[in-house]
């Protein structure tokens, strides 16, 4: 609770401050809040704080609360990098960021359905706006106009997911309908069946996975390019954190009943994003389309319950979120250049700036998922959840799509380490530099040291 | 600690090679692979002889799933990491006269690959084996990709995605094993002997390690990114293919298939066997008529490891022991040829044989120093090829007489291919007058004496190498015939 009393007083703070002409503390103010934030949740750990019976800061909650806060930090320095001086709406991004977060925390930490509604309308609602950050920019407000029509119509879905639910139990809370499910167990009424197939299409939309991914390449390619990094970490990562927690603390009785959809799910959205991917020129879209194939493999944590799908799902958002920053601003760096987006932009770029072509073949090669990146040690860690309840076709299915995702991976990395491009250099300042090379690091040393990640949920 | 020392000091001199000025890079990693070749020797004089994994370590690395950071060197490790050490300098040293854009870059590359390989060859957990495996092919795939000739990207891509599309799967065999290990579950190789798992499931973790495998090795029919992908890269990236990667491929066989899964070993076995045989007539037809020396020895090279994991597949002692001997021949043979081959296109411009003609007439020591490899290479008694593959060929004739005939063509075949090299590029008439080759110059002897010197050597007295693999491949055939009885340490 403390964590969203600080975030949205800091929201508030920093909207009150896009009135002001000085804006120089906006940063200030955002990044200690942030930094306020994950202390406060940090320090409640193990404490399993429960309020009002909404929501309760247990130490699922803590541990994606602080990777979606941590994203944010990053991503707010840079964005302060790359647009302090020439965005008019600054502040209000801010403001916007902050409010996002607060809904992201309610999200990971419900224990009720009412909250993890409220939630994920905060998240989105900030998200429609960012979305359309450049109002000037047709695709920017195609971005916005599609996400907000998209969303609108998948939050249909979650209410009508929720009141059937309620119908059927007579209760909001994820426990009431866990001790339902468990009582009805060997046949279910219908109708909760469909309740919870209605609130699975709602959070599919969320996390993008297909077929309810249409939007994603539309409004990734539209939003300006370090929005679209928030949506593609702290979005994804808070959309399948309430999955996850929704459906293994509450459904999980009725695992067989949804099963075999999440598993035809998954094996289409592995597909259609891999296979798509392999086909775009623009790499952001491709980064899109590569984030719908990432929610594929997230998906076979879902379908299994034992002790390590939570933790494998976890360790699988911080070693996406690491890659995804670092590629994220890679693009937002050459967009800056006036390089554009397209692979071609990244011709030559180890000899333009080596820093920035090998952290971003570090990331690459994390998503792709080989040794020794955490993206490996993450595909790993996901791929034995699901082996050890038997499901080692579904793994099989899915090793194909990563050797399918090398090809549209390793294009960019070729192009800026083999390919021959323009000679001016590129500077970044310093704080950037720094940054990047932290995350690419991180990459590193997660995937060789996996431990200190993987026991903690 | 030497295992781990083994590995710490490639990682060391990739650190000194990416911190220091590049114009000291090829020295550095020359005297960082000359250590490692110390080392490695030293390993052996340490090792004593015997079926136990000696000089290791055992560190817990990711604890809550098991997986140790668990290394040690047997028999058949130490053959490899003897191969391994003694073939980077030769490998470091054979680009010296090359002109390598970025250096800093590719010797540290070429660095990174030395603990990639060294860690394959003496990981004990399934876990650490995966990940050296895999950590071998980024920089093998830079290596090539970026130091490549024409159309490298493409090809190496081809070659990248291929390898690790085989080892995925493999990946997959390991999960699976991983989970099958009582209580609390572990990634021990070891303890994944001894399953007792039943024979469908041996059946799919035998073509899961063989799809991986084969592809590495390469077998018949999955060798089809080997050719393109030695071609086009730089001598330095064919000999580290050629030379020490696809022993993983090999090894992994030898280490992980016929132990884990004998009644698939048994039951399919035949099958790679056959698959292994077509590859070499196949491949050694295919090498004679080609005109681009590297090209013939890319598809002379599936021919040869063809044979090897014949051997192997034929499961018997001299089959197996044959198989060790001959990875260690193979690598110096091959080494030998590409940096020969490297010479006489740095010397003529050109590598195509019907542009080439009386290199012997200009190189009479050149000449006679590529007849030895070439001796070595198609197995003339009292070389070292020979004793390799006399072994194979009886092990594969102890496991089916008409498999052992076929699999002997690999010799008559071998020699017709390579005796026709030798007539069109060094015999007869120079075709270019205005190229006057030098004879080798001192720093090349100094490579290839020892090589050829190494030929002769095993060739002479093969009991060298032999007496360090025999205890541990009896072992292995033990575990093999009577795998649910579970023996001693190791």
């Amino acid at each position: 609770m403390n964590v969203l009393i600080t975030l949205s007083i800091a929201g508030i703070i920093t909207m009150i401050g896009s009135t002001f002409k000085d804006r120089s503390w906006i940063l200030t103010v955002t990044l200690s809040a942030l930094a306020i934030s994950c202390y406060l949740a940090g320090a409640g750990w193990n404490s399993n704080v429960v309020f009002f019976d909404a929501m309760r800061m247990d130490n699922f909650a803590i541990a994606f609360t602080i990777v979606c806060l941590l994203a944010a930090f990053i991503l707010s320095i840079i964005y302060h990098q790359l647009n302090y001086a020439k965005d008019a709406h600054y502040a209000e991004v801010y403001a916007i960021i902050l409010f996002s977060l607060a809904g992201a925390v309610v999200m990971v930490s419900f224990t009720s359905l009412l909250m993890l509604f409220l939630g994920i309308e905060i998240l989105s609602l900030s998200l429609y706006i960012l979305a359309g950050l450049r109002k000037k920019d047709l695709l920017s407000n195609e971005a916005s106009l599609k996400y907000f029509l998209m969303g609108a119509f998948s939050t249909g879905f979650l209410l009508f997911g929720i009141a059937m639910l309620y119908g059927a139990t007579g209760s909001f809370m994820v426990i009431d309908i866990a001790y339902y499910l468990g009582l009805h167990q060997s046949a279910p009424e219908p109708f909760v069946v469909a309740g919870i197939i209605m609130l699975m299409i709602g959070l599919l939309f969320k996390v993008a996975a297909a077929p309810f991914h249409f939007w994603t390449p539309d409004v990734y390619q539209g939003s300006p390019t370090i929005v679209t990094g928030y949506m593609a970490t702290v979005g994804k990562v808070a959309a399948f954190a309430a999955f996850l927690r929704l459906f293994q603390w509450g459904f999980a009785p009725a695992l067989v009943s949804y099963q075999f959809l999440i598993a035809a799910v998954a094996i289409v959205t592995l597909f259609v994003g891999n296979i798509i991917a392999l086909y775009q020129k623009s790499v952001k879209r491709m980064l899109a389309y590569s984030s719908i194939s990432h929610a594929g493999y997230m998906l076979l944590a879902l379908m299994v319950t034992n002790e390590i799908s939570n933790g494998a799902v976890l360790f699988y958002a911080i070693a996406y979120t690491l890659a995804s920053v670092v590629a994220f601003t890679v693009v937002a760096v050459l967009q800056e250049k006036n390089a554009g987006d397209d692979t071609d932009a990244f011709n030559g770029l180890s000899k333009r700036n080596p820093m920035l072509a090998i952290t971003f073949a570090i990331a690459m090669i994390s998503l792709a998922g080989i040794p020794p990146t955490a993206g490996f040690f993450a595909k790993f860690y996901i791929f034995s959840a699901a082996i050890k309840d038997g499901w080692v076709w579904m793994v099989a299915i899915a090793v194909i799509n990563s050797f399918i995702s090398i090809y549209y991976y390793f294009r960019p990395v070729i192009a800026s380490f083999m390919k021959k491009g323009s000679d001016e250099t590129i500077n970044i300042s310093f704080v950037m530099q720094l940054l990047l090379v932290l995350l690419a690091v991180l990459t590193l040393l997660v995937g060789m040291l996996p431990d200190w990640l993987t026991g903690i949920l | 600690m030497i295992a781990a020392a083994l590995l710490i000091l490639p990682l060391v001199f990739t650190i000194f090679t990416l911190l220091l000025p590049a114009n000291n890079s090829r020295n550095i990693a020359l005297i960082g692979s000359l250590l490692s070749f110390a080392l490695s020797a030293f390993a052996w004089v340490q090792f004593s002889s015997g079926n136990l994994a000696q000089l290791s370590l055992d560190v817990p690395w990711i604890s809550s799933l098991g997986i140790h950071f668990n290394i040690g060197i047997d028999g058949i490790s130490l053959i490899l990491v003897l191969l391994t050490g003694l073939l980077y300098p030769f490998i470091v040293a054979a680009t010296l006269q090359t002109d390598i854009k970025s250096p800093k870059a590719f010797f540290a590359l070429m660095l990174a690959m030395q603990l990639g390989l060294m860690g394959v060859f003496i990981a004990k957990d399934a876990f650490l084996f995966y990940v050296f495996y895999e950590l071998t092919l980024i920089p093998v795939y830079f290596i090539c990709a970026i130091w490549g000739g024409e159309k490298s990207i493409p090809i190496t891509l081809k070659f990248f995605i291929y390898t690790l599309a085989g080892s995925l799967f493999m990946l997959i065999a390991i999960i699976y094993l991983y989970f099958k290990t009582p209580g609390n579950h572990t990634f021990d190789i070891q303890s994944f002997y001894h399953l007792g798992l039943s024979a469908t499931e041996q059946t799919w973790i035998f073509w899961a390690f063989f799809l991986a495998f084969a592809i590495k090795i390469p077998i018949f029919p999955f060798h089809t990114w080997q050719p393109d992908t030695y071609t086009v890269a730089p001598a330095a990236g064919s000999m580290l293919l050629a030379g020490i990667m696809l022993k993983m491929g090999i090894y992994g066989l030898i280490r992980l298939v016929l132990p884990i899964v004998p009644q698939g070993v048994a039951a399919w076995g035949n099958g790679a066997l056959i698959l292994c045989i077509i590859g070499i007539v196949y491949a050694s037809l295919i090498a004679w008529r080609q005109q681009d020396l590297k090209r013939l020895l890319a598809y002379s090279s599936i021919a040869h490891v063809g044979l090897i994991a014949a051997g192997v597949f034929a499961v018997n002692i001299s089959g197996l022991q044959g198989a060790m001997i001959q990875m260690f021949n193979h690598g110096v043979n091959v080494v030998a040829m590409f940096f020969m081959i490297d010479l006489i296109e740095r010397r003529y411009g050109t590598r195509w044989m019907d542009e080439l003609g009386g290199v012997a007439g200009q190189m009479k020591k050149f000449g006679v120093i590529f007849m030895i490899v070439l001796l070595g290479s198609v197995g003339l008694p009292l070389t070292n090829g020979f004793i390799g593959e006399f072994l194979l060929l009886m092990g594969i004739y102890q496991h089916n007489a008409w498999m052992a005939a076929f699999a002997g063509l690999t010799l008559i075949l071998g020699a017709a291919y390579m005796f026709r090299l030798y007539r069109h590029v060094f015999l007869g008439e120079v075709k270019d007058h205005k190229i006057i080759a030098v004879d080798t110059l001192t720093w090349e002897n100094f490579i290839l004496i020892p090589l050829c010197a190494l030929i002769l050597i095993i060739g002479v007295y093969p009991a060298i190498l032999l007496n360090i693999t025999e205890p541990a491949v009896q072992q292995l055939l033990q575990i093999f015939n009577a795998p649910n009885v579970i023996t001693s340490g190791l």
